[in-house]
């Protein structure tokens, strides 16, 4: 019997990981259709949101299934506890990088949009955290997932700086205030998918060392 | 093996023999105080020449089901054989260290084992009903201890029987040999017979290996329900009984005792690779 759990959870590990590999490909696809208004990239990964979502279905219902048919326990119960809750995460994350593929869908018929210093940088933090929270994940690196923690913060100030740069932009140009709201709603969706990294980074030091550290770091 | 063996109850059992004061400790894993039934420090045992147990050291918890686990020939039976010095009715058998309870050490010479055996019950593997009628099996212990007579006698069966949820099957059947009950109930008769002498401490090695799931499932809401008025210790291959039952759990490997602690915690984050390695089914 322990055989076969084992074979599950081999199983269940490729799985997620693949979809982690979906999950971030997705949100490659929508950073790259932001940066250079490609509107056919931004389309597909509006199309493909809908086969993440199947595939979270899949690897809950794995979960399930582990856990009525096998009872796990120690590592084996935390590991499956963990997938639960990051395939979650991740899917969410996908429905974000699909969110923001519709505000690039919007944004690329405008003129003359100048993405600000600040959501570039919030972009390509939000890619490296989501990358190393899946790093500590296959590694099992709570050294990682713990840096991944901390740079949450740094993401949440910069949105909050995107928020008073919108503000200034709107009180002087109104001619683009749909604009700049739509570029506000893409730095808002990446602070939620920087937030559910966090949520995985803080699953993976739970999967490693069996404490709970979320609210507490 | 274990059915030959006979049980004497003395009567007016002189049980002062035992300072009744229990250690109150500080519980390692919850930080909450919690008070120690059994101490059990340096415990060793031999079969002949043999060495199986290896300074086994425990604390067995008041009114809590500490729950033993590990592959078998791990020293299990063994080591909760020594709480009631049941191993001294075996030839070359013998146990070295302390186990102490009230501030006594059980293992002493001059701890009567009759008197002892009163005080810590045991529940065998297979079911082991005297071959005698139901309201006997149960009636036996008490005739011999309390001197009951009577309707005194048989409220106490009676009480006993719904104590272990066997009265409504039973009662109509009191008088028909205890050996002609399904496996569960004989079990379950078993334990009556073990708790009607109002024992301190319950001994169950592995209870439920001979009994069908739903049986089992009974067994385990009755020590659940007898948790509150004794302490339980048990030996069990079931781990999921284990994880379900217990308070604490202890896993045994080779004579020795890797790791002793909550169960939740031992279930969920165990320290030793040892306990997470078996507990997994990824031993050897």
């Amino acid at each position: 019997m322990e055989v076969h759990l084992h074979r599950e959870i081999d199983r269940l590990k490729r799985r997620v990981l693949s979809l982690g590999a979906e999950v971030e490909n997705a949100l490659g696809k929508s950073v790259k259709a932001l940066k250079k208004w490609d509107i056919e990239l931004a389309r597909s990964v509006v199309k493909y949101d809908s086969e993440i979502d199947r595939i979270e279905v899949e690897i809950e219902e794995e979960c399930l299934k582990i856990l009525a048919l096998h009872q796990p326990v120690a590592i084996d119960l935390r590991f499956t506890i963990t997938v639960l809750k990051i395939n979650n995460d991740l899917e969410r994350v996908a429905d974000l990088a699909a969110n923001m593929a519709e505000r690039v869908l919007y944004l690329s018929g405008r003129q003359n949009i100048q993405i600000p210093e600040k959501l570039t940088t919030i972009v390509s933090m939000a890619q490296s955290m989501l990358k190393r929270s899946l790093d500590a994940l296959v590694n099992l690196n709570t050294d990682l997932a713990r840096e991944v923690i901390n740079d949450d913060d740094i993401i949440d100030d910069l949105h909050t700086q995107m928020y008073d740069y919108v503000q200034e932009k709107i009180k002087k140009e109104s001619a683009t205030v749909d604009c700049q709201i739509n570029l506000l709603s893409v730095s808002r969706y990446l602070e939620r998918i920087s937030d559910l990294v966090t949520n995985i980074a803080e699953d993976v030091i739970y999967m490693v060392e069996g404490e709970i550290v979320r609210h507490r770091m | 093996m274990n059915e030959t063996i006979s049980i004497k109850i003395k009567q007016n059992p002189d049980r002062s023999l035992f300072n009744r004061d229990e250690e109150s400790v500080v519980n390692s894993s919850g930080g909450n105080h919690s008070t120690v039934k059994l101490a059990v420090r340096n415990l060793n045992f031999f079969y002949g020449e043999h060495q199986v147990l290896f300074d086994n050291n425990i604390d067995i918890h008041q009114k809590q089901i500490t729950a033993i686990i590990g592959p078998s020939g791990c020293g299990k039976s063994t080591h909760i054989r020594t709480y009631n010095r049941i191993y001294e009715l075996y030839r070359n058998q013998r146990a070295e260290g302390e186990i102490r309870m009230g501030g006594q050490n059980i293992l002493a010479p001059t701890v009567d084992s009759t008197l002892l055996r009163q005080r810590i019950g045991m529940i065998f593997q297979k079911p082991s009903p005297f071959p005698m009628s139901v309201f006997d099996n149960i009636a036996y212990g008490l005739r011999i201890n309390t001197n009951g007579r009577g309707s005194e006698l048989a409220g106490c069966v009676e009480e006993t029987l719904q104590r272990v949820a066997l009265w409504d099957e039973v009662k109509d059947k009191l008088w028909e040999p205890g050996t002609d009950l399904s496996g569960g109930q004989q079990q379950r008769l078993c334990i009556a017979r073990a708790i009607a002498i109002k024992p301190e401490v319950l001994l169950m090695d592995e209870p439920c290996s001979a009994i069908d799931p739903i049986a089992s499932a009974k067994i385990e809401e009755l020590m659940l329900d007898l948790k509150s008025h004794y302490t339980i210790v048990i030996v069990t291959h079931n781990m999921q009984q284990a994880a379900r039952v217990s308070d604490y759990t202890a896993f045994f490997y080779q004579g020795h005792i890797i790791e002793f602690g909550d169960t939740k915690q031992l279930f969920t984050n165990p320290q030793h690779q040892q306990t997470e390695d078996y507990i997994t089914g990824r031993f050897g």
